[in-house]
């Protein structure tokens, strides 16, 4: 009886689990006739969805690109709500191809989760929000105070190593996500709100008293957000990276959604030709169409376009370019070569 | 003279195996067994399979990792240097203690409304079905967030109860006290009660695996030395009622037994109250009871409650009522009757479903994770799961573990029945 019990447990893990496809993820993707993507359950500017339920931000128009890119239509495109808890099993169970959602890339989810993170669409660090009448301006003055954080994320793990390097201490309160850690910390359960400064950002922007929350100086980590696929199928990774860099080339050769077709004709660039497949066979090689790259730009703009429209400066959740610049203007967002 | 031939000798042929009765009961379980092990090897080559794909590894040894992460409500000792097992222990402690405390509120208030929705007096029984008929038919989680909201909703903040030196020049009152003589805080983020501290305390003892409080333990034993003598008390004033008829005054030896020792063991030790005070944005000292942790017992105890007094009704019902007039008869009040008649009886009616309502609460425990209490859920089932990707090995793991837990409340509940039953003599 025991031994059948055991068993009808690892059964029913199994089952959940399903069967991870053999298949290549191009084949499946294109056989289903959609993209699914594994998106954030609401976090306005990077993935949430708007009024009319259309999908938005700064994430979902990634995946959109990559949708471009195999099909030449950005909604053939569906998005899966995952919690920061459900993400990475929902990725390796096959049940999204792709996941876009502020994941940090670190080497134990690169090594242990059997995860690959093809590059980095944002280059975040971890912050605290507390509110403006709490009279606090330094995270170092958080000792004894009640910090909200998201479970299942390197946060976690950042703000209980930031609290015992500068030796104070705290109460964490364990919330599921964003919208729950946001209500609790406007119902004053707790001082402090801590995730990435970006998410800080756009919950802020969400807040109906906005300007009586603060972002302190802080930023205690390194959080390279970016794309997520499964481990061991190399070229369903490559066709992610490579939407996502010629997203990065459109903006350094000033291609933009509007002038792309007059850009595809008039051209004398051999890498802006390659890239919108003038010339070259360079779709071809990752198995997409040859104009896969010129399709992406034109549905979503290139990446300077993306970021300005979803949360850039003039946007509610209104965040500089900072590190997340090309490399020509000081940032750190740099393609490899387009050949 | 003809001899009738003998019956043909009968031999086996292949078709019995379904036509014959004799046969056919063994062929259909070979059958089923067979597919059922096939089943069962499918599945587990299918798991097999699926973790060599994903290039992963079924092991335990993540349990001896660091950590990481910090807890809020531990029992016993923890910091974020502690490895996953430590971290499942506290989740484990924090489940128990739940389940406990849930259990023996449940029993009480359950066998109360239970008592009372018998009552003849028409108020008491109606409200007492109007409570059983609204907790049994929400389902528990709802029952959770509402207590959950409704104690974080309705107290004030901590810096509420903050004396400004302004308003303590103006003579201003804050807008929150602490209640109790100033030793209990009630804020939106937990109750802030007192703490036991000892000037002399023992210390503790390390054992290896873990760490012996001395004091507690020994409290305990004064405490259960105190209850042995005041038993052998009882039993000897018993005995002399029996003997001569005359129960001898023993209230006053009883309050001295159990309270002397302890006051004493106290007084020795330098037992004081820690009160907490607000420093900072919290109260500092004292114990924290978070809200989460008093949402979710309240919750699953008038959950349960309402189950358990529908229990108790059927079986003061199940007693006939010639046991209650032969009660009455002797000249018994009710209340009497109740005690000593009717409630001995129902207990064997009563416990056998009241096992399950106990499973039913230690399981429903792991509802906690709506309100961010980490019990085990929380902890191995939740982050531990999370911070290091072993699904299987986790869930497998917290499965062991309710079913253990589940296993020993239906042993132990069971030799109580046992003890209760009728002994046919």
């Amino acid at each position: 009886m025991n031994k059948s019990v055991f068993l009808g447990v690892v059964a029913a893990t199994t089952m959940v689990a399903g069967v991870a496809s053999a298949q290549a993820t191009l084949e499946a993707v294109k056989a289903r006739g959609e993209l699914i993507c594994g998106s954030n359950t609401g976090l306005t500017g990077f993935g949430a969805p708007d009024a009319s339920g259309n999908w938005v931000g700064f994430d979902v128009d990634l995946c959109r690109a990559v949708a471009a890119a195999i099909f030449g239509d950005p909604t053939k495109v569906k998005f899966v709500p995952t919690t920061g808890e459900t993400r990475f099993t929902a990725l390796q169970s096959g049940e999204v191809d792709v996941l876009v959602r502020n994941s940090t890339w670190t080497v134990s989810r690169d090594s242990e989760l059997a995860l690959d993170f093809v590059a980095v669409n944002y280059y975040d660090g971890q912050g605290f929000m507390v509110k403006k009448d709490l009279g606090v301006s330094s995270a170092k003055e958080l000792d004894g105070a009640t910090v909200c954080i998201q479970t299942g994320t390197t946060t976690e793990l950042n703000l209980a190593d930031f609290f015992k390097q500068n030796n104070i201490s705290y109460q964490p309160v364990t919330v599921a996500d964003d919208s729950e850690a946001q209500r609790q910390y406007l119902a004053g359960a707790c001082d402090a709100y801590t995730t990435d400064a970006s998410g800080l950002a756009a919950s802020r922007a969400t807040m109906p008293d906005a300007e009586n929350h603060i972002i302190l100086p802080e930023i205690i980590s390194k959080e390279p957000l970016g794309p997520v696929v499964r481990h061991g199928d190399n070229n369903w990774g490559d066709i992610v990276r490579w939407t996502y860099y010629a997203l990065l080339i459109a903006e350094e050769k000033g291609i933009t959604k509007a002038n792309i077709e007059e850009v595809a004709t008039s051209s004398t660039d051999e890498e802006v030709k390659r890239l919108l497949g003038v010339s070259g066979e360079m779709g071809a090689k990752l198995g997409l169409d040859n104009a896969a790259f010129k399709n992406a730009i034109a549905a979503v703009g290139n990446y300077g376009e993306i970021f300005s429209a979803n949360i850039g400066e003039g946007t509610a959740i209104n965040l500089a370019r900072g590190l997340n610049a090309l490399w020509t203007q000081g940032g750190l967002q740099y393609a490899p070569a387009f050949r | 003279m003809a001899v009738a031939s003998d019956v043909p000798k009968e031999s086996f042929r292949l078709s019995m195996l379904i036509y014959d009765t004799r046969y056919r009961s063994i062929t259909i379980q070979l059958f089923v067994l067979v597919l059922f092990a096939l089943f069962l090897a499918w599945l587990l080559n299918n798991t097999a399979v699926n973790l060599a794909t994903r290039g992963k590894e079924f092991n335990f040894g993540f349990l001896w990792q660091r950590a990481g992460y910090d807890i809020g409500q531990q029992l016993i000792p923890y910091t974020n240097d502690s490895t996953h097992f430590r971290a499942l222990l506290v989740g484990l402690m924090n489940t128990l203690v739940v389940a406990i405390l849930g259990c023996v509120l449940a029993t009480i208030l359950g066998v109360i409304v239970g008592v009372l929705r018998l009552s003849k007096n028409w108020l008491v029984s109606r409200l007492m079905t109007v409570y059983v008929e609204m907790f049994r038919n929400i389902p528990l989680l709802l029952w959770i967030l509402l207590s959950y909201v409704i104690l974080s909703e309705t107290t004030p903040q901590p810096r509420d109860f903050r004396v400004t030196d302004e308003m303590a020049a103006a003579g201003e009152a804050p807008a929150a006290t602490m209640m109790l003589w100033d030793t209990v805080a009630v804020t939106n983020r937990g109750t802030n009660i007192p703490s036991p501290l000892f000037d002399r305390g023992l210390g503790s003892l390390d054992i290896g695996f873990m760490t012996l409080n001395l004091t507690t333990l020994a409290y305990l034993a004064v405490i259960f030395g105190s209850i042995w003598v005041n038993h052998r008390i009882l039993t000897a004033a018993r005995t002399q009622q029996e003997t001569t008829g005359d129960r001898p005054v023993t209230w006053w030896k009883s309050v001295l037994v159990l309270l002397g020792p302890v006051i004493a063991l106290s007084v020795a030790l330098g037992l004081h109250m820690e009160v907490p005070a607000l420093t900072g944005f919290n109260f500092q000292g004292g114990i924290l009871v978070a809200h989460s942790f008093t949402a979710l017992v309240i919750a699953l105890a008038l959950y349960t409650a309402a189950f358990i007094a529908e229990i108790v009704r059927s079986g003061i019902l199940a007693i006939s009522r010639g046991q209650s007039e032969a009660a009455f008869a002797l000249g018994l009040r009710p209340g009497r009757t109740m005690n000593l008649i009717i409630l001995p009886q129902a207990l064997r009616v009563i416990i056998p479903p009241l096992i399950s309502q106990y499973l039913n609460l230690t399981k429903n425990t792991s509802l906690g994770i709506a309100v961010s209490y980490l019990d085990l859920r929380g902890t191995l089932g939740g982050i531990t799961l999370n911070q290091t990707g072993r699904e299987l090995e986790c869930m497998l793991l917290m499965m062991l573990i309710y079913l253990t837990i589940s296993l020993i409340i239906s042993a132990l509940m069971n030799l109580y029945n046992t003890s209760v039953q009728i002994k046919a003599r």
